[in-house]
C-alpha cells in the first residue's frame, strides 16, 4: 500500500473543503476502500476520515418520507424499528449483505459507492477497463461467471455488487449530495450508470461531491415486499441474482409493483416494464411469470453466466411470490 | 440438539487458550531486532525472468535488503553434485534460477524493519519476463498424462469385467482443485542463533520433519535446528513439507543477520501452499440382478506440477472398498504450469470415493436396490486386496446407525418424489475409509513429587485436540485427574514423533503415551515395593523414597500385527438435502456422520473431528473451487469472498456417531484415526441426496445452482 496522508474531518464544511482537492479521498466504513488500497487498485494521497460527521440519523418527517444519514451503519439501518416498520424491503436487503462484522463497519454511503467485484478489476496485472481506461476487459472473455446480462458494453460487463442498492431503486430511493456548489438530489435511479464507453464511471457523483443521505418517500409497500438473493452459499457471498420486489395489493389485485434485481447490470436494474405488466394483474404465479419474462428482454448471457437467464425469471416469480404471500 | 456423546470425555484441554488468544501461534512471537520479510510473485506463468529492478525497492524508507536469484547466497542443498545433470523434476528451488513456473512463484523476497514497509516495497519490485506458452487446463492436457512412477496400473481379476455385466453404467466424474484454507496463515520466524545453528517458529504438521527438511536444503546437522510450532491454526495437510517460503525467510535472516518474520497473504495461500489436485475419473462398474459387484474398472487423471509428480493414488477407494472380483484400475498425471499439489485432508480416497460412491448410487437406482442394501450385499468381510481378516470392521453397524439416525426409511427411491414447503427433499449416504496406520514415536513422562505428571513428545497439534488425548490417555492409565497432567508439543528436541498426518497420531502417539505411563507405573510399583497398587499415591511414593521426580521414555511401533492384519477406519455418511426447484439453491437440512474407527479415546474432540471433517465434504460438494484464467495462468477467486468455504449458514444439525468397539490388535487402546474419514465419502453423500432429490446426477464439483438449472432452465420435479 502507498504511504498517505489520513485526516478527520469535524464539520461538513471541512470534509467538503478535504474533497475538494484530487487524490483525496473520503473514508467512511472502509470496508471496501481499505481493500482497494491493499490490492494497488486505488492509491489516494489522502484520506478523510468522515466517521464524526452527525450523519447518522434515521427518522420519518411529516409527509411518512424516511431519511437516513449516509454514515448510518449497515447493521443499525437493518435492524432501526422505523426501518423494518416503513420500508422492510431494505432492511431485508441490508441483511442479505456481506456479514455482521461488515455491516458493523459498512455505511450507507460507502455502500453506495462500493465498487465492483470483478476479478478482473481487482487483480492489477490483467486487463480492466474501468481500473484502468483503455486496458481492455478481461471477463468479456474470461471467467464471466457473476456477470452482467442486461446493460453491458464491449468495454465492461461487470456488475454493481450492493444488495441494499437494489432495494433502494426499487422503492425510489433519493439521494442527497453536497459539494461547495452546494446540494443536491439525485434518483437513485439515475445515481449508478452502465459502462458504456466509461466504465470508469460507476456513478453520476460529480468529483468534490460528498453523499449526506437517501430519502425514501412513503409508499404502501411494507406488507408486501420481499428481497430474494440467490447465491453460491447461504450467506457471506454476493448475489448470482437477486430481486427486490414489493408490491401493492388490493383485494389480490397489484395496484403498484416495483421490482429490480441485482447481480444482473452495472447498476441495479430497475425493471420498469414487469412492473408496468403487473399493475391491475391478480397476484398470483401467472402473473408473476409473464412480468418475469418481460423483465428478461433485451437479457444477453456470456460464456459463464448464461444460466442466469434461466436463474433471473425464477427468482423474480419466486421473490414476487414471497412478497404476495403466496411462496 | 442432542447428541450422548458429546457430553462425555475431556473438554478441549488447550480450548481456553485458544479462545483468550493467549495461545500463541507461529506468527505471535518476537525475538529481538526481528525485522519482516515480503514475498513478490511472478505475474506471468511460465517463461524466464528478463531482469528484475529493485532499486526503487531498496531505496524505500526502512528497507534493509532485496533478496532475487540475482543475489541469492547458495543454498548447499540445492546444489547439483559436480559432474552430475541437473535432474529434470524435483522439489522446486527457491532463487534458484531465473526460470518461472507457476504464475505466483515467488521471484524476490522484500526485508524491511516494519511489515507494512516491506509490503510497500515489494509492490516496487518490477521483473521482465520472456514468457513462454502455458498450460493449465487440466482437460485439454489429458492426452498428455503420464502414469507416476510405481502406482499406475493394477489389475485384480479380469479386465473391465463389468461390462459383461447385465446392470452396468460408465461414468465421469470430476473435482476441482480445492485449497486447505487454514485460517491461521502460513507463517514463520526464522532467527539464525549462530553461524550453523537456527531456531524457527513455523507452522508445521510436523516439527521433525520440517527440521530435517532443512536440515537437508541448507546441509545442517539436524541438531543444530529447532523447530517450534505449539500451535497450528489448521492445516489439513498444508503443513506436511518445508515450502519456499520457508526458505525464504530462512535465507533472509542470514542475510540480514536478524531474525525474519514472513506471514504469507491469503493469496499466497492459494498458490504456495500446495492444494487438492483436479482431478478427472472414469469408472465403469456392472452387477448382476441381485446386485453382487461383477467388476469394477476406475481411471483417474490427477493434475500436477510441471516440475514435480504428486501421486495420491485416488482410485485405491475401487481396489479396497468393496467385495468384488474383477477390479482394474489406471491412474495418470497431466504436468501442468501451476505449482505442485500436496496432500489434503483424505488425500486420494476423498477424490476417489466421490466417484466410486456416486457410481454406485447410480447403480442402486438402475437395480432398484437401496444404496444402503447394495452395499451391504458387496460388504468386503476380508480385504479384497490381500484377502487378509481385518483387524476389526463394523461397518455394517455403521450403517444400520447412520440410517436410522437420519430417518432412512423416509426415503423415495423415485427422484423428487418428495416436497416439504416447496423444495425438494432427498436422501443420500457414501462411505469412505482410509488405512489405519500407527508409526514409531516416543514419549516421556515425568512425574513430580507434588503429584502433578508432565507428558513431552514432540508432535503437532494442528487442530484435532492431540494434547485432549494425550491427558485422557494419561489420566487413565495413571489414574489422575486430568487438571493434575500437562503436555509439550510442538518443539523439535522433545522425544521422537512423526508430522502429524493421516489420521496417525491417535494411534502412533497414543501408543507411545500409554506405553510410557505403563512403564511409569511399573517403576513406581517396582519402588512402592509388594506389588504396589494400580493407582497408588505416587507423590507419597516420590518422598518417602527422597526423589524429586521419576521419569521414564518410551519408544513404540507397530508390531507384527500389521503383517497379519488388514488396518481400516471406515465412515458412513447421511445426508438428508432440500432443492428448491426454481433456483437450484442447494440446503443440507440435515447430516448424520458415523464412524468405525475403533475405540474413540477423546469423544469430545473426537466429535469436533468427525463433524469439521463432514463440512469440509460440504465444502467440496457444493461450493469448493479454485478457478483459473488459463489465458493468463492466474488465479480469479483466490480470496475468501470469492473461494466459499461454508459459513454457518450452511451447516445444519450434524450427529456424529461412533460404532467405538476396540480394534484387538492395532494398538493397546484399540483406536484408529479418524481425521481423514470424517471427509472421504461426504461429498458423494450429498450429491446422491441432490440426485435423490431432484433426478439431475451432477458428475463434477460444486454443486452450485447453475448447475441444477442445466441447459433448460428450472427443474421439472
Ligand atoms: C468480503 C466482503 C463481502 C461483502 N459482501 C457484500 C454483499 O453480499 N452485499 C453487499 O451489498 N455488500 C457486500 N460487501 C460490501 C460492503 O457492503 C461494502 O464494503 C460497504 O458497504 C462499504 O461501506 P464502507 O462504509 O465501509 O465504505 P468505504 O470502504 O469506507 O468506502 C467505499 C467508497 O465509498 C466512498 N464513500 C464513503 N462514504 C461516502 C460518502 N458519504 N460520500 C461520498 N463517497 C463516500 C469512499 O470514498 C470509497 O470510495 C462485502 C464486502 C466484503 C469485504
Amino acid at each position: 500500500m502507498k504511504p498517505f496522508q489520513y485526516t478527520k474531518a469535524v464539520t461538513q464544511q471541512s470534509a467538503i473543503e478535504a474533497i475538494a482537492k484530487p487524490g483525496v479521498k473520503i473514508i467512511a466504513g472502509g470496508t471496501n476502500l481499505v481493500d482497494l488500497m491493499k490490492r494497488g487498485v486505488t492509491a489516494p494521497d489522502k484520506l478523510v476520515d468522515i466517521n464524526n460527521l452527525p450523519l447518522k440519523s434515521i427518522s420519518l418527517d411529516k409527509a411518512g418520507q424516511l431519511h437516513i444519514g449516509a454514515l448510518a451503519l449497515n447493521s443499525t439501518v437493518s435492524e432501526s424499528p422505523l426501518v423494518l416498520e416503513q420500508q422492510p424491503l431494505l432492511a431485508m436487503a441490508l441483511k442479505a449483505g456481506a456479514s455482521p462484522q461488515l455491516r458493523n463497519m459498512a455505511t450507507v454511503g460507502g455502500n453506495m459507492m462500493q465498487r465492483t467485484r470483478c476479478a478482473y478489476f481487482y487483480d492489477t496485472t490483467m486487463p480492466c477497463n474501468k481500473r484502468q481506461p483503455g486496458s481492455g476487459c478481461g471477463a468479456l472473455e474470461g471467467y464471466n461467471r457473476m456477470h452482467a446480462i442486461f446493460g453491458t458494453s464491449n468495454k465492461c460487463i461487470a456488475v454493481h455488487p450492493s444488495d441494499m442498492c437494489v432495494a433502494l431503486a426499487a422503492l425510489g430511493a433519493e439521494v442527497t449530495v453536497s459539494s461547495r456548489k452546494g446540494s443536491r438530489v439525485i434518483p437513485f435511479t439515475d445515481f449508478h450508470r452502465l459502462p458504456g464507453d466509461h466504465p470508469e464511471k460507476d456513478n453520476t457523483l460529480a468529483d468534490g461531491e460528498l453523499i449526506t443521505g437517501v430519502v425514501i418517500s412513503n409508499n404502501k409497500f411494507a406488507k408486501n415486499s420481499y428481497y430474494l438473493k440467490i447465491r453460491d452459499r447461504q450467506s457471506y457471498a454476493f448475489a448470482l441474482v437477486s430481486v427486490a420486489a414489493a408490491l401493492e395489493i388490493n383485494n389480490g389485485t397489484i395496484k403498484e409493483a416495483r421490482l429490480a434485481m441485482g447481480g444482473v447490470a452495472h447498476k441495479p436494474w430497475r425493471l420498469y416494464d414487469a412492473e408496468k405488466a403487473l399493475a391491475g394483474k391478480p397476484a398470483n404465479e401467472e402473473s408473476f411469470n409473464q412480468a418475469a419474462q418481460i423483465a428478461m428482454q433485451g437479457a444477453k448471457g456470456y460464456q459463464f453466466n448464461s444460466f442466469k437467464l434461466k436463474l433471473a425469471p425464477a427468482a423474480i416469480t419466486e421473490a414476487l411470490k414471497h412478497a404476495a404471500g403466496i411462496a | 440438539m442432542t447428541n450422548n456423546q458429546s457430553t462425555k470425555g475431556l473438554s478441549r484441554i488447550d480450548g481456553r487458550l485458544k479462545v483468550t488468544g493467549a495461545a500463541r501461534y507461529s506468527a505471535e512471537f518476537a525475538p529481538a531486532g526481528m525485522v519482516y520479510g515480503v514475498l513478490v510473485g511472478s505475474t506471468i506463468t511460465k517463461g524466464t525472468i528478463k531482469s528484475i529492478d529493485s532499486k526503487a525497492a531498496e531505496r524505500a524508507p526502512g528497507v534493509l535488503s532485496v533478496i532475487t536469484h540475482q543475489n541469492c547466497p547458495r543454498i548447499a542443498g540445492y546444489q547439483v553434485e559436480p559432474g552430475k545433470k541437473e535432474p529434470e523434476k524435483g522439489t522446486y528451488k527457491l532463487f534458484y534460477n531465473n526460470k518461472i513456473l507457476f504464475n505466483g512463484q515467488p521471484i524476490a523476497i522484500v526485508i524491511a524493519d516494519t511489515f507494512e514497509r516491506a509490503l510497500y516495497a515489494a509492490s516496487l519490485v518490477k521483473a521482465q519476463y520472456n514468457a513462454a506458452e502455458h498450460n493449465t487446463r487440466l482437460i485439454d492436457q489429458k492426452h498428455e498424462a503420464f502414469a507416476p512412477e510405481g502406482d499406475g496400473t493394477s489389475k485384480r481379476g479380469e479386465a473391465d469385467a463389468w461390462k459383461t455385466a447385465p446392470f452396468k453404467l460408465e461414468q465421469e466424474y470430476i473435482i476441482p482443485s480445492e485449497v486447505h484454507s487454514p485460517m491461521e496463515l502460513h507463517a514463520i520466524i526464522a532467527k539464525w542463533d549462530a553461524a550453523d545453528r537456527l531456531t524457527v517458529w513455523t507452522k508445521t504438521q510436523g516439527v521433525q520433519d520440517t527440521r530435517d527438511g532443512i536440515a537437508s536444503i541448507f546441509k545442517l546437522p539436524r541438531e543444530n535446528i529447532q523447530v517450534n510450532s505449539k500451535f497450528v491454526g489448521g492445516a489439513f495437510g498444508s503443513a506436511l513439507q518445508v515450502w519456499p517460503h520457508e526458505v525464504a525467510a530462512i535465507v533472509a535472516a542470514k542475510l540480514v543477520k536478524r531474525p525474519v518474520k514472513l506471514v504469507l497473504g491469503r493469496a499466497d495461500m492459494f498458490t504456495s501452499v500446495g492444494y487438492r489436485p483436479h482431478t478427472w475419473q472414469k469408472i465403469g462398474i456392472g452387477a448382476t440382478a441381485d446386485g453382487k459387484l461383477v467388476g469394477i474398472t476406475h481411471e483417474a487423471i490427477g493434475q500436477t506440477s510441471a516440475y514435480e509428480d504428486f501421486n495420491e493414488g485416488p482410485i485405491g477407494v475401487s481396489r479396497a472398498t468393496y467385495a468384488c472380483a474383477n477390479v482394474n484400475t489406471l491412474y495418470k498425471l497431466s504436468a501442468l504450469d501451476i505449482g505442485s499439489p500436496t496432500w489434503m485432508r483424505g488425500p486420494g480416497e476423498a477424490t476417489g470415493a466421490f466417484a466410486l460412491e456416486s457410481a454406485l448410487d447410480e447403480l442402486s437406482y438402475q437395480l432398484n436396490i437401496d444404496p444402503v442394501e447394495l452395499r451391504i450385499i458387496n460388504h468386503a468381510d476380508t480385504d479384497p486386496e490381500s484377502g487378509k481378516p481385518f483387524s476389526s470392521k463394523y461397518l455394517k453397524e455403521a450403517y444400520k446407525l447412520g440410517a436410522d439416525a437420519i430417518g432412512w426409511s423416509d426415503r423415495k427411491t423415485k427422484p423428487g418424489a418428495t416436497a416439504q414447503n416447496g423444495w425438494l427433499v432427498g436422501y443420500g449416504m457414501g462411505g469412505g475409509m482410509f488405512g489405519a496406520y500407527r508409526d514409531k514415536a516416543a514419549a516421556r513422562v515425568v512425574m513430580k513429587d507434588d503429584g502433578t505428571l508432565l507428558i513431552q513428545t514432540a508432535v503437532s497439534d494442528i487442530g484435532p485436540g492431540t494434547g485432549t488425548m494425550i491427558v485422557t490417555i494419561a489420566s487413565e492409565e495413571m489414574g489422575l485427574p486430568a487438571e493434575k497432567i500437562k503436555f509439550d508439543l510442538g518443539d523439535s528436541s522433545l522425544p521422537l514423533a512423526p508430522s502429524q498426518g493421516g489420521s496417525g497420531t491417535t494411534a502412533t502417539v497414543g501408543s507411545a503415551v500409554y506405553q510410557a505411563c505403563t512403564d511409569l507405573k511399573e517403576n513406581f510399583q517396582k519402588l512402592a515395593g509388594n506389588g504396589g497398587t494400580d493407582k497408588p499415591d505416587y507423590a507419597a511414593i516420590l518422598k518417602r523414597n527422597n526423589l524429586q521426580k521419576l521419569e521414564v521414555t518410551s519408544t513404540t511401533n507397530g508390531g507384527p500385527e500389521r503383517d497379519k492384519y488388514a488396518m481400516y477406519a471406515w465412515s458412513v455418511h447421511f445426508v438428508k438435502v432440500l432443492v428448491h426447484p426454481a433456483t437450484g439453491v442447494v440446503k443440507i437440512d440435515k447430516a448424520v456422520c458415523v464412524a468405525d474407527c475403533g475405540h474413540v479415546v477423546s469423544p469430545k474432540t473426537a466429535r469436533s473431528q468427525l463433524i469439521g471433517g463432514a463440512i469440509g465434504g460440504i465444502g467440496m460438494a457444493l461450493m469448493e473451487e479454485v478457478v483459473i484464467d488459463h489465458r493468463y495462468g492466474r488465479l480469479v477467486n483466490n480470496n475468501f469472498a470469492d473461494y466459499h468455504v461454508p459459513v454457518n449458514a450452511d451447516i445444519p444439525q450434524i450427529e456424529a456417531i461412533f460404532v467405538n468397539k476396540p480394534d484387538p490388535y492395532i494398538n493397546p487402546m484399540g483406536a484408529k484415526g479418524m481425521a481423514e474419514i470424517a471427509l472421504i465419502g461426504m461429498a458423494p453423500a450429498v450429491a446422491n441426496a441432490v440426485y435423490n432429490a431432484t433426478g439431475k446426477r451432477v458428475r463434477e464439483l460444486p454443486i452450485t445452482p447453475d448447475k441444477l438449472l442445466g441447459k433448460d432452465g428450472a427443474m421439472e420435479s
